[in-house]
């Protein structure tokens, strides 16, 4: 079969060359077969083709810029803006509604969430499931936390699987943030913190959310599969614009409606967009 | 597809029975015994409502599937001694179906008289356990591996695997139920393993009184209700960041915390498995189902109430280095709970204890 359609082809082709002596028509387009725009009419190709391809999204620590990892926990030791000496037993967070804007004006919308824990690796990578297709971005943006319309009790398996629910008392739907360890108190005494961020009770049966909305300019070129890296610097949770001193507010913090929507303020200046990489 | 396979086994039979015709005189024993064929039937576990709402689908090892043979197998091995050095002890020597599995004494006693030095671990809901780290301390890797272990442990039923495998293997029974269960009769340890595990999966537990409460089917009474509060409130109880919650309906987190037993950490746990020192005297979150039958608590089996564990977490709790920062009022030496607080708690946390799963009849020892 092959071996036919080769001598089929070489005989067309010497066919058609001696019947086309006046010059072809110039086509313009994607010639490359494998492309999503690919025009089987274009003789010349343009530089117009495109391409499905996988992004992930690589979710980093610092602390003013020195890089944290599961190696850091219990051991390393951070002074925060109050000076308060610290370290950290346990970090959990909760990134939903990433999505990727076009230089076209378009918006790609991934439907992940992603619950990362600073000790395991594979919670720090996710590929999402939809592919993107090449050119000009403009914008990456994200949710830190679930939205209002996302923050359902019981809704996701893995979180409940994960012991990630946030109290009904407390307006229910799951933790953002689980932020542990300790920190030498003013005495100089080691005591526990527990940094915990989700909705807001501002009193019995009324709750406010919480959540925080990311929405970050950034030019960049899709041109192969891309990771791309969200940072998370964990001093700014304690220094902007509040200076917070765990000697002040340290435990008991899920119920305290001002200490919640204080960790949403100071939230704002703690992710950024790092590398990306293809 | 499925018709493809029916007829390559019809070929294959027929081309059996045409090759037995011509083949009898010579050699009858051989063509008998269709090897290749056999598979045995599958038995998919079976998800409680409120499981099935609430969590991912149970994890099953895909090269042990759950099969009515295996299931079946596995359960005669767990309650036969035949595994046991001498004979006398069998899993559900210390994992008793009365008690949720485990048994009622401190440290359980081996087949030479001599105590461990861990509580016998409740068992039930293992499939949910999704990052396989089993025993207190983590160290076994998937179920499987787990269920290798007790036979060969000295202070438990001080068995060499050849020395289980001969008398399985010389028993009237128990080549056949292999070759049911797996489809040959040469038994080995692995296979073993994977039969006991497939019995523990099937040990699912989600029919408690809270369990009907959440799903409409059942009352809770006051008391119970002010317990889950308490349970739920972070400056009060505040249980809930290990131990479950309404829609985590394990009741354990299945990780590993120091809760402040000690100053000293005389078994380092966690700590022993991975080598990291901030891992020393950590164990893993118990579920808080089935409380009723499975004292005495803790991986030391210290507390022998309920009463006694409150009354830990409420003005018991011990710094050490290692303590998990969410137990937090260890400077106050716990969360201060009330008397009336504390009997509220209690009887919310009995509300978790099924008793349909300790008088299942598929549970209990047939042998």
């Amino acid at each position: 079969m092959k071996q036919i359609t080769i001598l089929f082809i070489f005989i067309f082709t010497i066919v058609g060359c001696s019947n086309n002596d006046e010059p072809e028509t110039e086509i313009v387009g994607c010639t490359d077969p494998t492309a999503l725009n690919y025009n089987p009419a274009a003789n010349t190709d343009d530089g117009s083709c495109t391409y499905e391809k996988n992004i992930t999204i690589s979710f980093t620590q610092n602390w003013d810029g020195n890089e944290i990892s599961a190696a850091d926990l219990n051991t390393t030791e951070f002074v925060n803006e109050a000076g308060n000496l610290l370290t950290i037993a346990r970090l959990r967070y909760l990134i939903s509604r990433i999505a990727l804007k076009k230089d076209d004006g378009s918006t790609i919308n991934f439907e992940e969430y992603n619950l990362v824990d600073l000790s395991n690796n594979d919670s720090r990578t996710l590929t999402l499931s939809t592919p993107v297709t090449t050119g000009e971005y403009t914008g990456i943006s994200f949710i830190y936390g679930f939205s209002e319309e996302d923050n359902i009790s019981g809704e996701y398996r893995d979180l409940n699987d994960a012991d990630w629910n946030w109290p009904t008392m407390l307006g229910g739907g799951y933790h953002f943030l689980q932020l542990d360890g300790t920190f030498n108190d003013s005495n100089g005494n080691i005591q526990p913190y527990n940094f915990h961020n989700g909705t807001a009770r501002v009193s019995d049966g009324i709750f406010e959310q919480n959540f925080i909305a990311f929405d970050f300019d950034v030019d960049f070129t899709i041109s192969d599969n891309a990771t791309i890296e969200i940072n998370m610097n964990i001093s700014e949770w304690f220094k902007n614009p509040l200076t917070w001193d765990l000697n002040d507010r340290s435990t008991d913090l899920m119920m305290n409606y001002d200490a919640q929507k204080d960790m949403q303020r100071n939230g704002k200046s703690v992710f950024s967009i790092g590398e990306i990489l293809q | 597809m499925m018709s493809w396979r029916k007829y390559t086994i019809k070929f294959a039979l027929t081309f059996c029975v045409l090759g037995g015709l011509f083949a009898c005189s010579s050699n009858d024993s051989e063509i008998l015994e269709p090897e290749e064929v056999y598979t045995p039937t599958p038995k998919p576990l079976d998800v409680p409502p409120i499981l099935e709402r609430l969590l991912p689908p149970p994890s099953v090892p895909v090269d042990n599937p759950q099969t009515v043979e295996g299931i079946a197998l596995g359960k005669k091995l767990f309650f036969d001694p035949i595994l046991s050095g001498d004979g006398t002890q069998s899993c559900a020597s210390c994992h008793k179906p009365d008690n949720g599995f485990t048994d009622n004494n401190r440290f359980s006693t081996g087949i030479d008289g001599i105590e461990g030095t861990r509580n016998s671990m409740p068992i039930f809901n293992l499939a949910w356990n999704r990052d396989n780290k089993f025993f207190w301390d983590g160290r076994a890797t998937s179920l499987e591996i787990q269920a290798l272990e007790p036979v060969t442990n000295p202070v438990e039923m001080h068995n060499s695997w050849e020395n289980a495998i001969s008398s399985l293997q010389n028993h009237p029974q128990y080549p056949t139920l292999y070759q049911e269960a797996f489809g040959t009769k040469t038994i080995t340890k692995e296979l073993t393993a994977k039969a006991i595990a497939q019995f523990e999966r099937t040990l699912i537990s989600a029919n408690s009184p809270f369990d009907k409460y959440l799903l409409g089917e059942g009352t809770l009474t006051e008391q119970e209700l002010r317990g889950f509060q308490i349970f739920m409130d972070e400056s009060r109880g505040d249980c809930f960041h290990c131990h479950g919650n309404d829609n985590s309906p394990l009741w354990t987190d299945n990780k590993f915390h120091n809760n402040g037993l000690d100053a000293i950490i005389t078994d380092k746990g966690l700590g022993n498995v991975t080598g990291d020192p901030n891992h020393d005297g950590l164990f893993k979150s118990p579920s808080l189902r089935n409380l009723a039958y499975t004292a005495p608590y803790m991986h030391d089996g210290r507390f022998e109430t309920l009463d006694e564990v409150i009354n830990h977490y409420s003005e018991g709790l011990v710094y050490s280095r290692t303590i998990d920062p969410l137990m937090k009022a260890v400077s106050r030496g716990g969360v201060q709970l009330s008397p009336s607080e504390k009997a509220d708690l209690k009887a919310f946390l009995l509300s978790l204890s099924d008793p349909s799963f300790i008088a299942n009849p598929d549970f209990q020892n047939i042998n």
